[in-house]
């Protein structure tokens, strides 16, 4: 069952395009920290591109680094998107309505920031942008399809567009409403993104069913994304890299670190946009219960992922599974992964009273993603340190500077387009919201009356 | 067509380091200071692993020179995104310096860490400049670059060869690292041919005491190795492996 406060149309329009025509004092606070943050950002990879990868503190065994993690990692975050609206969607899932845009958005921007890494962390990126990316069809040089590599971008690419064209559709009854509401360059662009929408029958008739083909389109997208992106080391000689559960183990981290990020993004909206309306203590709720389901799947195929490297009893394979495990500094960031991804947070999420607590909920949700974070450093560097027997080759990986300015730097990238977003966009879905309050039917729920919605369906 | 092969005799090798030497100077490698060697991003296209053998008193420095291996089946060229790295005709495992746009995955996926990433800008001093081989392409930075078997002097040897309209012949020519190489340690020629050198170790010698690096990872490396004949060492049983 979910209650609800009765809100009128009116109301409810004025309030969620607030963020629009008023910008609260936190979100300057925001726009500009993050803004300086972002200027660091682009600094450090223009002195990156500027100088070579001589100013990483990559080398010759560790010749992948943070950059790699970060990218793995967003393009984790990138899974709630769909988890969120797509499969919420189409299991008709009530409680999704305020988190869908939101989830949507930061599919986008993440999925785009995941990108980046790739790109700039190659030895020559403008090469990468004419060789990879767009194919070199008139001269005939064709990328080599039987790399990861090639694999990467075409999933990635096949996601942010579908992804984007999703976000779209649900976005266009949204535009037409700001198109009647707005006067001057806001009016023109609405106008534009409206797509002449009057919202009669067979409009929505076609944009619900253009939502639900591209929920359902996209689901096999959002599985094979993380899939891939786990090919790309799962496909390689590197022990404890050489794994097939590589494919589901992300993709359920995935969703475990996006889903989590989606609830950090509901408590900093609730919290800057004062939406306690819509966003509601019952969303938390609902989404912290779906969180221990996927974190308890996460921590399963983890230690999966121990045991196939102890089950063959490979002598390379247990070394580094050794090595990662117990000995320093990887002893503390394993403790690290199995206390902020697992112990504190689903302990605590298993309680309905936590549960209904927002600030709880909000830095569990940071725990969870320090976590997988270092979750994704566990599982890439060590193997990469210790290949093989080369002893004299072993080394410790140390990021310099730069390479923690864009790690930082893809936060408050991240975090920037969202706020740039919110104030172009409503953060959340108008019609869905109004749609809830057409479902909800005031009950008599002892002595009191409330507006609620039973049956989902 | 020939098939081109190495085999390296640990037994003759003193750990001179000359190969590494005549590699640099031939191909063009960037002179590694100290401060490259500190961020151990050093390029050397034939490097010499030094392993300690047994305690002090009684110990034994063991030497071996680590080429490209030129492996048949390369983990290195299927995971190139723009088919930089790839197998020619002759067996070699090839970089097109051109294509490389430097993802490293190649690296990455090289079990012998022989593939080399140009992380600055190559430099020579001015002394030097005059003494890079007109042959072989200087690399730039951002690329990857390894071993090549001397390509430039395989094309050449053949080259010659298809002037004078002859068939190559055995032991024509042979790479900077087995000219250089004192005791003849090292010997570079065609595996098919079974007059060259190499064909005939690897029909005799490799079978009493041959290996090749990490062989069980099936790559089929085309760099043999002879293994060191210890004297004092006592007799082991020898298995089948």
């Amino acid at each position: 069952m979910q209650e609800r406060h009765h809100l009128g149309e009116e109301a409810i329009t004025r309030e969620l395009f607030r963020p629009l025509v008023s910008t609260p004092a936190m979100m300057w606070v925001g726009f500009i920290g993050l803004g300086a943050v972002l200027a660091i950002f682009v600094f450090a990879v223009s002195w990156m591109i500027y100088w070579g990868l001589g100013v990483t503190g990559l080398q010759r065994p560790n010749m992948w680094g943070f950059m790699i993690v970060n990218f793995v990692f967003w393009i984790g975050i990138s899974h709630a998107g769909v988890m969120i609206s797509a499969i919420l969607r189409l299991t008709q899932a009530e409680w999704r309505r305020p988190v869908t845009r939101a989830a949507e958005v930061m599919t986008i921007f993440s999925l785009m920031t995941a990108m980046l890494h790739p790109v700039i962390h190659t030895g020559r990126p403008w090469r990468t942008l004419y060789w990879v990316f767009p194919y070199d069809f008139w001269r005939n040089l064709w990328p080599d399809i039987r790399g990861p590599l090639v694999w990467d971008p075409s999933a990635i690419l096949t996601y942010l567009t579908g992804s984007t064209l999703f976000l779209y559709t649900t976005l266009i009854p949204d535009m037409a409403l700001a198109r009647d509401r707005t006067t001057g360059w806001r009016h023109v662009l609405y106008t534009i993104l409206a797509l002449g929408w009057r919202g009669n029958e067979r409009q929505w008739k076609m944009q619900t069913i253009a939502g639900f083909l591209l929920s359902g389109l996209i689901l096999p997208v959002f599985v094979s994304v993380h899939s891939i992106v786990s090919w790309d080391f799962a496909v390689s000689l590197v022990p404890t890299w050489h794994a097939t559960v590589f494919a589901p183990y992300f993709v359920i981290g995935a969703i475990h670190s996006g889903v989590s990020a989606v609830v950090t993004l509901m408590a900093l909206m609730r919290w800057l946009f004062r939406f306690e309306h819509y966003i509601r203590l019952e969303h938390f709720d609902a989404i912290g219960r779906l969180l221990i389901a996927v974190g308890t799947g996460w921590l399963w195929f983890f230690l999966l992922d121990i045991f196939f490297a102890i089950y063959p009893q490979e002598a390379r394979e247990l070394e580094i599974m050794q090595f990662r495990l117990f000995e320093w500094p990887f002893n503390v960031l394993t403790a690290l992964i199995f206390i902020f991804g697992y112990f504190i947070p689903v302990p605590i999420w298993v309680f309905q009273r936590f549960r209904r607590n927002v600030k709880i909920m909000f830095w569990t949700s940071i725990a969870v993603n320090v976590g997988m974070w270092a979750e994704r450093y566990w599982l890439i560097k060590p193997g990469l340190m210790r290949k093989y027997e080369w002893t004299f080759d072993w080394n410790w990986y140390r990021p310099s500077i730069v390479e923690i300015s864009i790690v930082m730097g893809s936060f408050a990238l991240v975090g920037f387009l969202l706020l740039v977003f919110a104030k172009i966009f409503p953060p959340i879905s108008v019609w869905e919201e109004k749609e809830g309050v057409h479902f909800a039917q005031q009950l008599q729920v002892g002595k009191r009356r409330v507006s609620a919605i039973v049956r989902e369906f | 067509m020939p098939r081109w092969g190495m085999v390296i005799d640990l037994d003759r090798c003193i750990g001179c380091g000359a190969c590494v030497v005549a590699c640099q100077a031939e191909n063009n490698v960037p002179i590694n200071t100290e401060d490259v060697y500190h961020q151990r991003r050093a390029i050397e296209w034939i490097r010499l692993e030094r392993y300690w053998e047994g305690e002090y008193p009684d110990i034994k420095a063991r030497y071996i020179p680590v080429p490209c291996m030129h492996c048949q089946n390369a983990p290195c060229e299927p995971v190139c995104p723009v088919y930089a790295t790839y197998h020619t005709s002759e067996g070699i495992n090839m970089q097109v310096y051109n294509r490389c746009i430097g993802t490293r995955y190649c690296s990455i996926n090289c079990q012998w860490h022989v593939r080399f990433f140009n992380f600055w800008e190559p430099k020579w001093p001015d002394s030097l400049k005059n003494q890079l081989n007109p042959n072989v392409t200087v690399r730039s930075r951002g690329v990857m670059e390894k071993c090549t078997f001397c390509i430039q002097r395989i094309v050449k040897a053949e080259h010659q060869a298809k002037l004078e309209g002859r068939q190559l012949r055995a032991d024509e020519f042979t790479t900077a690292c087995a000219q250089a190489c004192p005791t003849d340690a090292i010997v570079f020629g065609d595996l098919d041919n079974p007059e060259s050198r190499v064909a005939r170790l690897v029909s005799t010698a490799v079978n009493e005491r041959g290996y090749r690096l990490l062989e069980d990872l099936g790559t089929e490396p085309s760099v043999y190795y002879l293994k060191k004949v210890d004297l004092e060492a006592p007799v082991e049983e020898h298995s089948s492996h």
